[in-house]
């Protein structure tokens, strides 16, 4: 796409929600993280192996803002697991196309995980794929795909990628 | 084989353990962290007389598709041959060893081992050899090489319900006299119409292979680590159930019902919170559509050593149980549909399946409690764990899940096979 100004400072916008979402997870502050995106937007985690050969099975799929509520509420409140953090690394951030109001664009993340003992290590690698839109004064993902370029997930995914 | 021989030879020969309790209420941790104990179980357990689950006739409907897996640590190609039929082969090549398929699925005519170019057919005859008469006159192989004795290892293969089963002993019965008629009907229950993969996850465990294969026999974790459903109240009315155990102990089925509720009742049950304060936004990944001709909601099967079949609510799936070392073990969920499934069938699977797999809602805890086990195990291996819930048989206590007797029927089989 041809580089104008406003192509220019949409990107900027975009990378800013990027590392938003990034700060937030990271961050824990959870609670904010359904916040990002719009009340109907989807979001799923899947893998590589599921995404090329076209199976749709995600290992997350929250459907609306409100499933995402309940992912954090469960997470707070029921799910046991060993306390962690994230570090999101984020890169390649692209604005692909602007069609009808809705921004698409892709981005690569690394997810460092680091455990309540101290050990570091690097938790999922991959790509996303969102849909973006103007939403109360601000931009919002309609839908984020986040694909890990592993088939194994160490120990368990219970803090969002 | 002497590769083979030799291995199991210095197993045999470092092995000096003794069960060292009257009956399978009790286990020594030096279970799960010993690694000549993980040795000889692939001889003993993962080459004895048990079914491995491998593959699904689905994944390989074509002739020529092959899918690759493990039955313990054997690398094996699963493949189906030009005429239908289905093979089970050792993945590694009679030369120098090779992994002869490296690629985890495909169609092909034949194997090819990139090495030295050696080729199999689909059933795992060696069909060529590079260079076997030499090149102009020298080289290559004695007259006297048979040719047809280096073929791929072969399993005994058996298909039950879409489910492909390998074994490399030849004293392992029919799987449906393995299992037994009554725990045959819960599969014969679970996949009553064509199966489509709608997707896989792996999960890696940081702990044992056992110690997963005991969390899926023990109905008494259930409600006590995932605490998802009771915390948000998504205990329904009138739930029935049990435990079903084979008679040798080393399968079992545990299940929840719905009692004397009609389809259309149960579909517009609504699911009550129990406490108040925690309530989810959006119940759908709790919806169930009953599509298996019975109320029950929830069964858990586990056949010796590596299989697991869950139906939860509208979500099916087989779980693999891959042992990767002796605090390591790869959990392989592949998570099913039905061909026939409509759009609006699927996304109800592909909701519901939120509740398991490695971010699953009510199984993410699985992920981590073994390696809670394997990390305090270590320290004592002569210490032992117990397991008194029930008694100390192997018999399922009539209507009750608060038992331990499935996880003292999977020792004992453990031990049967073990030769303990």
């Amino acid at each position: 796409m041809t580089t104008t100004e406003s192509d220019f400072a949409l990107r900027i916008r975009v990378e800013d929600l990027y590392s938003e979402y990034a700060h937030t997870i990271d961050d824990d502050r959870l609670e904010e993280w359904p916040g990002l995106f719009t009340d109907t937007a989807i979001y799923r985690v899947t893998t590589r192996e599921n995404y090329d050969n076209g199976l749709p099975l995600a290992m997350v799929y929250c459907d609306g803002r409100g499933m995402m509520a309940d992912r954090i509420s469960a997470l707070r409140t029921a799910n046991i697991f060993e306390p962690h953090v994230y570090c999101h690394m984020l890169s390649a951030v692209r604005v692909l196309a602007r069609e009808g109001g809705i921004i698409r664009a892709r981005s690569n993340f690394s997810v460092l995980r680091t455990m309540q003992e101290g050990e570091t290590m690097l938790f999922a690698v991959g790509r996303t794929f969102d849909k973006i839109v103007e939403d109360g004064g601000r931009l919002r993902f309609a839908e984020r795909l986040a694909v890990l370029d592993s088939r194994r997930v160490d120990t368990l995914l219970v803090i969002p990628v | 084989m002497l590769w083979g021989t030799c291995l199991m030879s210095s197993a045999v020969a470092r092995f000096n353990f003794a069960w060292p309790h009257e009956d399978t209420s009790r286990a020594p941790f030096r279970v799960y962290t010993d690694p000549d104990i993980y040795a000889l179980e692939q001889e003993r357990i993962f080459q004895g007389p048990v079914w491995n689950f491998l593959a699904l006739t689905c994944e390989i409907p074509n002739p020529g598709d092959y899918k690759t897996t493990f039955a313990g640590d054997a690398p094996i190609i699963v493949a189906r041959a030009q005429d239908g039929s289905i093979n089970a082969l050792v993945n590694r090549c009679a030369h120098k060893g090779a992994l002869v398929c490296y690629k985890p699925k495909g169609n092909v005519r034949e194997f090819n081992c990139v090495y030295h170019n050696w080729t199999y057919d689909l059933a795992g005859n060696l069909t060529g050899i590079a260079f076997k008469k030499g090149v102009g006159g020298k080289g290559g192989l004695d007259a006297d090489f048979q040719q047809g004795e280096h073929g791929l290892q072969r399993l005994r293969v058996e298909v039950y319900n879409g489910l492909i089963f390998g074994t490399f002993s030849d004293r392992t019965p029919s799987f449906r006299d393995y299992i037994g008629a009554e725990l045959a009907s819960n599969i014969d229950r679970v996949f009553i119409k064509p199966l489509k993969v709608i997707g896989y996850h792996c999960q890696v465990l940081p702990n044992n292979w056992k110690l997963y294969a005991e969390n899926n026999k023990d109905s008494y974790h259930a409600s006590l680590l995932h605490v998802f459903h009771n915390t948000f109240g998504v205990v329904r009315p009138n739930m029935g159930g049990g435990v079903k155990i084979s008679d040798d102990g080393w399968h079992h089925l545990s299940y929840t019902q719905r009692e004397s509720l009609g389809d259309e009742v149960v579909a517009k049950e609504k699911v009550r919170s129990l406490q108040e304060q925690y309530k989810l936004n959006d119940v759908t990944m709790m919806e169930h559509k009953p599509e298996l001709g019975d109320q029950i909601t929830n069964a858990i099967q586990t056949v010796f050593p590596s299989l697991v079949v869950q139906q939860i609510l509208n979500a099916l799936a087989v779980r693999q149980i891959q042992p990767k070392g002796v605090d390591r073990t790869e959990l392989v969920w592949t998570i099913l549909g039905f061909e026939d499934d409509d759009a609006s069938m699927q996304e109800l699977r592909l909701k519901v399946n939120n509740l398991v797999g490695p971010a699953g809602l009510i199984s993410m805890e699985d992920g981590c409690v073994g390696g809670w086990v394997q990390r305090a195990a270590k320290a004592d291996p002569d210490a032992m764990t117990i397991m008194p819930m029930g008694g100390k048989s192997i018999e399922a206590s009539r209507g009750s899940r608060v038992t331990e007797a499935a996880v003292r029927g999977f020792w004992k089989g453990w031990r049967e096979c073990m030769g303990v």
